[in-house]
């Protein structure tokens, strides 16, 4: 591939639009506003859940050969009201009208007989299956036996048409996360979807293959499709959209033409309030603290996922590991967690080996750990607030052999004050707190404790704004404090956000290691495709 | 030990083989078709049961082995409709629900049979189905005696082995239970309706348990006993196991669970100088092994035992 159309493709998170792209929509915007037809129309729709308000009177159309960006922070509506459009959810009121009729969705089978397909931020495909299996399943039309060579013939002509090339006898499993994307659009294509609803697409995709799927959606509406683009990223939005609503807290507040409008005053509709700019200040490094050697790590299926990896951290840094979804993260994080036992290598802790497999030598040695997955292995969500501040250290609070529960009690008002956790009491069952404060919860744990190491995987993973803020800052408070921070992060804006130095993790192996002061995105771009020093040497 | 080796010997051996694998086959089916979409049946147990004293009464009273039969599958469908809805209706745990439906049956069971006829000393008895040899193949040396000189519900039980296989991964609708079973909420964005997919396979599992039970009391034997199942529904989900979820696989296992069960009553009439139950014990210790070093590599539906609700959010 010659370097300068590299560099030109690589160029996804860049907030100036390339002129071309800039030029082309707003003429055929014009075109379309002379047949002012929308192809979706939902009306006051209103929609909660229990007591709390998702939707509210939102109004919301879409016009053929359209991207329409929702744009929102998380929490704020946007998926329960694209939810609604596809029928898997019903409104509370309101009325949705395609092309003009009123329809009423009992189920997605309604909407997709609508020609209405939508890619959930989850994907709905079975990993066992293989693509050919997962796109054909329940479009049969009334067949009793499966005639898998028309659809495979059918599959493959639509693969042609937009350009997403998958092996269609590929088991899903197989696939990289890019490629199980497509096979989620082409499902939706292979239904003939004319509109197309994406959830967050982006969040698991690496430059490069964001590139390609804006392309297919730029095919996509050129041939009439109109596209909703659910996101919380202003230079994506910038970039593919068309038009932008933003949704806070359940309400449509504002709609722009992109031509109209920019990041800045995106992201103070979605907020609200003025974005205080993140900073990290870096420091000067101290002695290595945290000293990974050599480590291989098996995945589940027995296979290598970090190969002969070897990294140090050191006091008063922190290093940010980029890199796209499984390429050996979470493997990673998992040995130096101590659960999971690598094949070779060792990690050690200023000065001394951690025992492998051993979490307890992790809490014992002043290890922070901030999981990946807080849900199940951060916290125990049945479990109350304070139970929760004190499992690694309930042996601190032992009267007579049994649990102290007045220690433990004031040890949890103090965490919940000094780090602001809104919970309804510290016996309150974690499982009710939002997300943000459930992070809140592991920071005050993990963070209080003054640790040597910090190792954080993916810390502010489904977080809206408000709470990343939070989260960056007591990162950065930490090393200042001197810990030794390894911060695992599929997120750029937020590895250059914080790091120091910045590694990219690709396929088990370090693929480089930056300075954050002289790395460029798309040279970490370029490292996290795999692709070594094309540009940069 | 010479008569070991003998033809007489080897026939008599597997033809005991296919007719102790039948209702086991008939039971591994009804739990992999229920499985694959993704709701374990521990009723199967008492559903069996059920199968086989509702098969043997309605025999008893009409006279017809058929009408039997159909009625061991109607018992079957209902009790597997009463799983259905604990399990998928109301979403409660597939462990209770179906050791209660097995606790339940059973109970029920010995309680209809003793309504009917009372607890005479001779317990009644039914003219059971008769072997019927299949022209020509039956007269292959040593193996058409074996296996096409069987009970009708043998062959039944055979035939149905490759047509679930069919069913599940060549046609339409086994594709959809394929995804209920693994992704449901991926079946759901399809337009599949997942409870309706799991509710039709536990029935349709149901109505195949139960005829498994039947071919006890109206082929293997004459008669009905409360113990007359004797776990053949806990083997059954067992070779589930053992065969990965797949009919061929799952009635192999099955087979071989015959073979030993058959092996095992030969090497008690030998006489050798053993407590019996030993040998009863013999397959079941070889399922236990077999199992051990097969359900490392096993992969289970990914949503087996798992309650599908559209997600709502609270």
């Amino acid at each position: 591939m010659p370097t300068t159309v590299m560099t030109e493709r690589i160029a996804v998170r860049s907030p100036q639009k390339s002129p071309a792209v800039r030029a082309s929509f707003p003429v055929k915007a014009r075109e379309q506003e002379q047949v002012p037809e929308p192809v979706v129309e939902m009306r006051a729709i209103r929609k909660t859940f229990l007591d709390v308000v998702a939707n509210e009177r939102v109004n919301f159309s879409l016009r053929p050969g359209e991207i329409c960006a929702l744009l929102g922070e998380n929490g704020a509506g946007k998926t329960t009201l694209m939810n609604i459009l596809f029928g898997y959810y019903a409104a509370d009121e309101g009325e949705i009208l395609i092309h003009g009729k009123k329809v009423s969705f009992a189920s997605p089978r309604d909407a997709i007989a609508c020609r209405i397909g939508m890619v959930h931020q989850h994907f709905t495909l079975v990993p066992s299956q293989t693509v050919l299996e997962n796109v054909v399943v329940g479009s049969s039309g009334g067949r009793f036996f499966l005639d898998m060579k028309r659809a495979r013939e059918k599959l493959c002509a639509l693969q042609k048409r937009f350009g997403l090339a998958v092996d269609p006898d590929a088991p899903v499993w197989t696939l990289p996360i890019g490629g199980q994307q497509k096979v989620e659009i082409l499902k939706a294509l292979y239904r003939d979807a004319r509109i197309l609803i994406l959830d967050e697409p982006t969040a698991v995709l690496a430059p490069l293959e964001t590139r390609e799927l804006f392309d297919t959606l730029r095919t996509l509406a050129a041939e009439g499709c109109s596209i909703v683009f659910i996101s919380h990223k202003l230079y994506e939005v910038m970039e593919i959209a068309h038009r932008v609503v933003v949704l806070a807290k359940g309400v449509i507040c504002a709609e722009r033409s992109v031509s109209e409008t920019d990041e800045r005053e995106l992201a103070n509709l979605m907020v609200g309030h003025e974005l205080a700019g993140k900073t990290a200040t870096a420091r000067k490094a101290g002695a290595a603290l945290l000293s990974v050697s050599r480590l291989t790590v098996r995945n589940d299926k027995g296979l290598d996922a970090v190969k002969d990896l070897s990294l140090d951290v050191h006091s008063g840094e922190v290093v940010g590991l980029a890199g796209v979804s499984g390429n050996g993260q979470m493997e990673l994080a998992d040995a130096l967690f101590g659960l999971r036992v690598p094949t070779s290598g060792t990690i050690v802790l200023d000065g001394a080996a951690l025992p492998d497999g051993n979490p307890k030598s992790r809490v014992d040695r002043h290890m922070g750990r901030i999981p990946e997955d807080r849900m199940t292995t951060g916290l125990m969500l049945d479990l109350s607030v304070e139970d929760n501040l004190v499992m690694e250290h309930h042996g601190d609070f032992r009267r007579s052999g049994m649990l102290d529960r007045e220690a433990i009690g004031d040890h949890a008002e103090g965490l919940m004050c000094d780090f602001g956790i809104k919970a309804d009491g510290r016996r309150a069952p974690a499982r009710t707190l939002s997300g943000g404060n459930l992070q809140k919860i592991i920071l005050a744990r993990e963070l209080s404790a003054d640790p040597k190491v910090v190792v954080a995987a993916q810390p502010t993973r489904g977080l809206d704004v408000g709470a990343i803020e939070y989260v960056h800052g007591r990162i950065l408070e930490a090393r200042d404090r001197g810990a030794a921070t390894l911060l695992i992060s599929e997120d750029l804006d937020e590895i250059f956000a914080l790091s120091d130095r910045i590694a990219v993790l690709y396929e088990g192996r370090i693929m480089g290691i930056a300075d954050r002061k002289y790395a460029t995105k798309e040279q970490i771009g370029l490292w996290m495709s795999g692709i070594r020093d094309v540009l940069c040497a | 030990m010479d008569h070991i080796l003998s033809a007489t010997f080897l026939t008599g051996l597997l033809a005991a083989m296919m007719r102790m694998a039948t209702p086991i086959i008939f039971g591994t089916l009804g739990e992999i078709l229920s499985e694959r979409a993704g709701v374990l049946n521990l009723g199967i147990e008492g559903i069996m049961l059920m199968g086989a004293m509702s098969g043997f009464l309605t025999t008893l009273h009409t006279g017809s082995l058929w009408l039997g039969v159909a009625a061991a599958a109607l018992s079957g469908v209902l009790l597997a409709l009463l799983m259905a809805l604990l399990t998928v209706t109301l979403g409660l745990s597939q462990h209770v629900s179906g050791l209660g439906i097995t606790l339940f049956s059973t109970g029920l069971a010995m309680f209809i049979y003793r309504l009917s006829v009372g607890s005479p000393v001779n317990p009644p008895t039914v003219t059971p189905f008769t072997q019927v040899a299949l022209p020509a193949l039956s007269s292959i040396p040593i193996l058409g005696e074996a296996f096409f000189t069987q009970y009708a519900l043998v062959y039944v039980a055979f035939l149905l082995i490759p047509v679930l296989w069919v069913l599940l991964y060549r046609t339409t609708w086994g594709l959809a239970i394929r995804t209920v079973g693994e992704n449901p909420f991926a079946a759901d964005t399809v337009g599949i309706s997942v409870p309706l997919v799991r509710t039709l396979c536990l029935a349709a599992g149901g109505a195949l348990m139960g005829v498994g039970g039947a071919f006890l009391t109206l082929a293997h034997q004459n008669m009905f006993l409360i113990d007359v199942v004797g776990g053949r529904g806990w083997i059954s989900i067992a070779m589930v196991i053992f065969g990965n979820w797949d009919p061929v696989r799952g009635a192999a296992g099955a087979l071989i669970f015959g073979l030993l069960d058959a092996f095992q009553l030969r090497l008690q009439a030998l006489g050798v100088d053993l407590p019996f139950h030993l040998f009863l014990a013999l397959p079941y210790v070889l399922t236990v092994v077999a199992l051990v070093g097969v359900s490392r590599k096993s992969s289970a539906p990914a949503a087996l035992l798992k309650p599908y609700r559209r997600e709502e959010k609270g």
